[in-house]
């Protein structure tokens, strides 16, 4: 019996690698049992998003326009502009119907799974915001649809809980650790493994193993297409710095991906500093979610990249105030543009966010999702290091967050907040 | 059961292989592996997992010597990994008490470098735990630290055949076993390149989804075993597997080992004391070898393995 991998066998595996990974980052560390599945959704992905197969992309546009609401502006923020004295353009993706760009990829995804003959959908979700956008998706294709999320998140997370069960799907709480994403992810890894030959996991971000980190950001590319496009239309060039928000990292691929070839364009992945960003080891516990930041390389949900890890290797539970950025891992992709220098890592702490929801709201009259509030956040405190001319994504709205901005806003003196006592009456 | 179906699989074994080679008769053992040795000297053998750490370091030494004594020829130890993506709700329990309990990859290496077993051990943990060991992000210090524990392979079940070439290149040098799995879903081109690939024995995935004991042996099994039974390397099947009779089915289907994990872990879960759960687990391993045995058509012999005592 031979132990040696036989040298076509180690051809093909060096062939496949340029595909499936990005530098060091990427690859498929998953179960044998999908394995198939992963050649399988491949094959469509190169079928059906890169080469228009049955007109899917065409359908898929067609469908973001009507049902999604794309294209979203590209909004000047007169305001913001003027108090940072600097232009300041925002892309305004808590338009997307959801109120999210989640909605790209999870309507792309469902999209896909039909044209692959699926029966079944299964989705994780964090903040709900993914949740609800592939139960809408699912709802809209006539789709089963069934969504795990973390104990920790459904309790703050609410609204979006009920808007997966208004449009059809089973929400599966899970409990396990910090019942966060993180577990959601497990959770839904393990139904996969079982449902695997009828059943499509639409995964919620540019992160899990090849092909969904490159697929995701296809479907979310959009947002940079668009953007890149309009800032030339609306300020004449080409913005010095575009900024937006990384939990997994799909909002940031997505605003970033046609810049990147811009050489010089900054790109800034802003993260979630959480109230720290030394890891306990003793509680094993990452105060944040600044992957990209402070992690270090490891394997976990299915690629290589970094991770808020402990020495022996254990996954750490992360915190922030915001469901959608807490999360122990981050796309592949992002970690190699972060390793090449491409995609500056800065992140700001949960305070700085809480201030930079309550900016953009009463100066810009938009609520923003707490998530993106981490860009905003990121904005106002460090100004000095962006450019003349910036673009801001907002990667989704806030209605979802207002119960925990409240009981957050209350526990601290923010410059930008409002008096909130009023709402305790 | 029946001496039929045992005749059959050793005609198989002769049979010439798909890519027209003579394939050796199961007999001639013709490896360096002590795995290999272990399952088609002991044939059918008994493969069996518990988590290293669970509920503490000195309960698993007596546990994996009562899995050894109650008839195992491999032992399988878990090392603790915070997402078990493949595990169900038992082992994935064990795990958590394995890691409350403060487990470390070098508790557990001290632990194997403690062991005596007759059975050779191998350890199971997912590919994160491998890359951390050491300063690095890389496999070689686990399995340079692995080979001198004494450990005779790894079994890694988010390490698909396409991301081994590292760890396989660091097992072969230290002589060590890199075992892969085997799905229901795995077939055609993946079929040929893991089987020709692997190394110890391949272990069966008895269903879709994760381990967990269950009441019946799935028809996957079955399936599986035919698809497999053209290649002649030795064939365990796991998960779900939790009783003598699980077993007895099993190789009478064609596999050369069963292995079972979620079974011993409910074990290990319910005792309210060591020398409880040691007793339990010695007659359990004894139940399924005695299981495995009558599946291969052999008399149980009452004296050779030893009679379940009533806990
Ligand atoms: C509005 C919003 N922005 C950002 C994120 C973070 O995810 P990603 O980094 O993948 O965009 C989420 C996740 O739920 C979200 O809901």
């Amino acid at each position: 019996m031979s132990k040696t991998t036989p040298d076509h066998d180690r051809d093909r595996n060096r062939e496949r690698d340029s595909e499936a990974t990005f530098g060091d980052y990427g690859g498929q560390y998953v179960p044998e049992a999908l394995m198939p599945a992963l050649q399988e959704l491949e094959d469509a992905y190169e079928r059906y998003v890169l080469n228009n197969e049955d007109g899917f992309m065409d359908e898929f546009r067609e469908r973001m326009r009507d049902f999604g609401g794309r294209p979203t502006p590209l909004q000047r923020a007169d305001r913001l502009s003027e108090r940072y004295d600097r232009e300041i353009y925002l892309k305004r993706e808590d338009l997307v119907h959801g109120g999210a760009h989640k909605l790209n990829n999870a309507l792309g995804q469902v999209l896909l799974a039909k044209y692959m003959g699926k029966e079944r959908i299964i989705a994780e979700t964090g903040a709900g915001q993914h949740g609800t956008a592939t139960a809408m998706a699912a709802a809209h294709l006539d789709m089963p649809c069934e969504i795990y999320m973390g104990r920790t998140d459904i309790n703050r997370q609410r609204p979006n809980v009920y808007r997966m069960r208004m449009n059809g799907a089973a929400v599966n709480p899970v409990t396990a650790g910090s019942g966060t994403l993180k577990e959601a992810i497990n959770e839904t890894m393990r139904d996969w493994a079982t449902t695997v030959e009828t059943t499509h996991y639409v995964i919620g971000s540019v992160v899990g193993p090849h092909p969904f980190p490159k697929m995701v950001r296809d479907f979310q590319a959009v947002i940079s297409q668009e953007a890149r496009e309009q800032i030339q239309d609306q300020a004449g060039r080409l913005p010095d710095t575009v900024v937006a928000c990384a939990g997994g990292g799909s909002n940031t691929m997505g605003t970033f991906h046609e810049f990147v070839p811009d050489e010089d364009v900054d790109l800034v992945a802003v993260e979630a500093g959480g109230s720290s960003l030394e890891i306990d080891e003793e509680a094993n516990l990452a105060p944040n979610s600044a992957t990209l930041s402070t992690g270090t390389d490891g394997v976990l949900h299915g690629a290589m990249t970094k991770l808020l890890q402990s020495g022996d290797g254990q996954i750490v539970e992360s915190h922030s105030v915001s469901a959608g950025l807490d999360y122990a891992g981050v796309g592949p992709e992002l970690s190699h543009l972060v390793a090449t220098d491409r995609v500056t890592p800065v992140s700001v702490d949960d305070d700085a966010a809480l201030n930079g929801f309550h900016r953009l709201s009463n100066l810009e009259g938009i609520i923003p999702a707490l998530e993106s509030s981490h860009a905003i956040g990121y904005v106002e405190k460090y100004t000095d290091d962006l450019g003349d001319l910036v673009v801001v994504n907002v990667s989704g709205r806030g209605d979802k967050d207002l119960e925990t901005v409240l009981e957050e806003t209350e526990k601290r003196d923010l410059e930008a907040a409002p008096d909130v006592e009023v709402f305790e009456q | 059961m029946s001496d039929e179906s045992r005749a059959e699989r050793e005609s198989r074994k002769t049979r010439t292989g798909s890519d027209g080679q003579e394939r050796p008769v199961s007999d001639e053992i013709e490896t360096d592996s002590d795995i290999e040795t272990a399952i088609r000297e002991n044939e059918p053998a008994l493969i069996t997992y518990i988590t290293a750490g669970d509920p503490s370091l000195e309960d698993t030494k007596e546990y994996v010597e009562a899995l050894d004594r109650g008839g195992s020829d491999l032992i399988e130890l878990g090392l603790p990994f915070s997402e078990p993506i493949a595990e169900g709700p038992t082992i994935q329990a064990a795990i958590n008490r394995a890691l409350d309990a403060g487990t470390t990859p070098e508790g557990f290496f001290d632990l194997v470098d403690d062991l005596e077993t007759e059975a050779p051990l191998l350890v199971m943990t997912y590919y994160n735990m491998i890359l951390q060991y050491g300063d690095e992000a890389d496999v070689r210090p686990f399995v340079e630290r692995a080979a001198e524990a004494g450990l005779s392979g790894l079994i890694i079940p988010d390490l698909p055949a396409e991301e081994a070439d590292p760890l396989r290149e660091a097992c072969d040098e230290h002589g060590l076993d890199l075992v892969f799995i085997v799905a229901p879903t795995t077939e055609g081109e993946r079929l040929e390149t893991i089987m020709s690939q692997v190394s110890g024995f391949a272990y069966v995935q008895a269903r879709l989804g994760t381990t967990g004991a269950r009441a019946n042996v799935s028809g996957a099994t079955h399936d599986s075993l035919t698809r497999l039974s053209e290649y002649d390397v030795p064939k365990a099947v796991g998960f779900g597997v939790s009783e003598g009779d699980h077993a007895a089915e099993i190789i009478e289907a064609g596999a050369d080992g069963v292995i079972v994990g979620s079974a011993l872990v409910d074990i290990i879960a319910d005792s309210e004391e060591t020398t409880e759960g040691v007793d339990r687990l010695e007659a359990k391993a004894a139940e399924l070898k005695r299981g495995a045995r009558r599946g291969a058509g052999e008399a149980v012999d009452a004296e050779d393995v030893p009679e379940p005592e009533q806990p």
